[in-house]
């Protein structure tokens, strides 16, 4: 079952093509992220998908209904916008009510999913107060709170957290992952990485247009495969000790012989067995890390270009 | 269907019914200049007779209440400009409600305060010597209706060609005021000069002025029905007008 399936979408700006033949599917109940540098079509694609554009060409569905169907997709999703979309002469309730009767909730209901949202996000407090007072993490934790009182089958997040500070951030990803566990599918665009790999199910990394490539997290990682292991010795070493072991691929000692740096499979598992058969030969270790590839290197890896959002 | 249509036309009518009640004091300072020009002119002119009518106030409050709708509702159409500065036409663009529903509901909620406006200026007046036929008032809610929904109109029109706040002032000062001084609200037409007749002909503002003088003095340059049909036509000219402009936006 899949809440979002999209086919050959392309979509031109003044000839350069801002979506160059977009397939994917997104499972339902999952977080998925687009992740991809800036200019790299994400905007484009949300909009799409939340109908307020129209492809040049290719197929695009949400909640099982074409995008061409504005209004009925409409009915079934959420979206928050990078850019905070609430009416700042109103109050925090106001705007909760007038997205509520918006998306045709009761009356009844209202007020039940109205409480509940307030005090999810934290925002009881500040019901009565004009959101023109309110600070760029509040009307963000008011957009959500937007979501929980209509709840849509599929949650469209333009770079959820940019620009709010880490505690906000981290209080929004919660948000976010406890819609997921309401049955909600999550689509979102990011520049940070570190968000993709901390929240997402899916990941999909797009550049130019193109969607370079598709998986989870720990897929697209594995697929690199790669650790690099540092250690540093009070004194050099022979080659051999090290590179006994099956996970080792490379081995770069520095000219005093006391650094090295080890490029392994499985860089983890490595550390243990490498600190015991060192110390059996008597070698004392001064410092050992080790860095798993994120999904910064993945994107290197397969644009051959440096990741420019971070 | 209709019933939905309905429902999302009262709920961002009653947003601007919320915003209006919220910034009384907007609503009384942009009362304040309809209101000089009353006081001013209509003292300053004291004595002056137009069309037959021996007072100048009398002839002066229909085209000072047409004043107070064409600035309130061009101004209404010109705020889809905030509305997307602060974001929140994006969340009425996702909305499940059609952009039918969007325009009928801004244009609801301008024509509404173009009415607390225009009978403002109407009762405001009678102190200062004004003296309809009593039924003039109820008669002269269609044309105040017609008059708002024409300006909104032309308010979306112009808030999708000036695209920002910066022509703001450039609608106002070669738009609004030239059509204001066209209009016979404080003059009659056949006063100008014969070159610009035909501008004042075209103008909507010019009906609506006339309709209001026609039901409230009975004197008006047009007859009553002629006026009303006039306007008609313009206000559904312009919320077409209005309506592709504002799905550009």
């Amino acid at each position: 079952m899949y809440s979002i399936v999209v086919d050959e979408l392309v979509k031109r700006y003044n000839g350069t093509k801002a979506l160059d033949c977009v397939s994917f599917k997104v499972r339902k109940g999952c977080i998925f992220a687009l992740l991809g540098p800036n200019g790299a079509g994400k905007t484009t694609l949300t909009n799409i998908l939340t109908t307020l554009i129209e492809p040049d060409s290719g197929y695009a569905e949400v909640a099982g209904i074409s995008v061409k169907e504005k209004i009925k997709v409409r009915e079934r999703i959420g979206v928050v916008f990078q850019e905070p979309a609430l009416d700042t002469r109103l109050t925090a309730r106001e705007n909760l009510e007038f997205h509520a009767m918006l998306y045709g909730v009761s009356k009844k209901e209202r007020e039940k999913r109205i409480e509940k949202a307030l005090e999810l996000v934290g925002l009881k407090e500040w019901q009565d107060v004009l959101v023109e007072k309110f600070s760029g993490g509040m009307k963000r934790k008011l957009e959500m709170a937007r979501v929980f009182v209509h709840t849509p089958e599929v949650l469209f997040l333009d770079e959820p957290t940019l620009g709010l500070d880490i505690q906000t951030r981290r209080k929004i990803w919660n948000y976010i992952k406890m819609l997921r566990s309401k049955g909600i599918t999550i689509f979102m665009t990011t520049h940070y990485i570190e968000e993709a790999e901390n929240l997402c199910d899916m990941v999909a990394i797009i550049d130019r247009g193109k969607i370079v490539k598709i998986g989870t997290v720990d897929g697209l990682r594995r697929e690199l495969g790669e650790d690099t292991v540092y250690i540093e010795l009070f004194e050099p070493c022979r080659l051999e000790v090290i590179e006994k072991f099956e996970e080792v691929m490379e081995v770069n000692i520095g000219e005093d012989g006391k650094t090295i740096q080890i490029i392994a499979s499985k860089g983890d598992e490595l550390i243990p067995k490498l600190l015991s058969s060192l110390s059996r030969s008597g070698i004392k270790v001064k410092a050992v890390s080790v860095k798993t590839p994120g999904l910064e290197d993945v994107f290197m890896k397969l644009t051959g270009r440096k990741f420019d959002g971070v | 269907m209709e019933s939905k249509l309905l429902l999302s036309i009262y709920v961002l009518w009653l947003r601007e019914m919320k915003r209006l009640i919220r910034s009384k004091s907007r609503f009384v300072s942009s009362l304040a200049m309809p209101l000089m020009f009353l006081i001013f002119l209509g003292s300053g002119f004291k004595g002056v007779q137009f069309q037959g009518v021996t007072s100048y106030i009398d002839f002066l409050t229909p085209g000072i209440a047409g004043m107070a709708v064409i600035f309130s509702s061009t101004f209404a159409g010109l705020s889809v400009l905030w509305d997307r500065e602060f974001g929140f036409l994006k969340e009425i663009a996702v909305a499940p409600v059609s952009n039918v529903a969007v325009i009928c509901g801004r244009i609801a909620g301008s024509a509404t305060t173009s009415v607390f406006q225009a009978m403002a200026i109407l009762i405001l007046s009678v102190p200062l010597g004004f003296s309809p036929a009593t039924t003039g008032i109820v008669a002269s809610l269609p044309f105040i209706v017609l008059m708002a929904i024409t300006f909104t109109g032309m308010g979306l029109f112009f808030a999708a060609l000036i695209r920002d706040f910066h022509g703001f002032g450039l609608v106002i000062n070669f738009v609004i005021f030239p059509l204001f001084f066209l209009s016979g609200a404080v003059f009659p037409i056949s006063n100008l000069p014969s070159v610009v007749l035909p501008v004042a002909y075209l103008n909507p503002l010019f009906y609506g002025v006339d309709g209001l003088r026609a039901v409230l003095l009975k004197n008006s340059v047009l007859p009553a029905w002629f006026d009303l049909v006039a306007s008609l036509i313009f206000s559904v000219v312009t919320v077409i007008v209005g309506a592709k402009a504002f799905d550009r936006l």
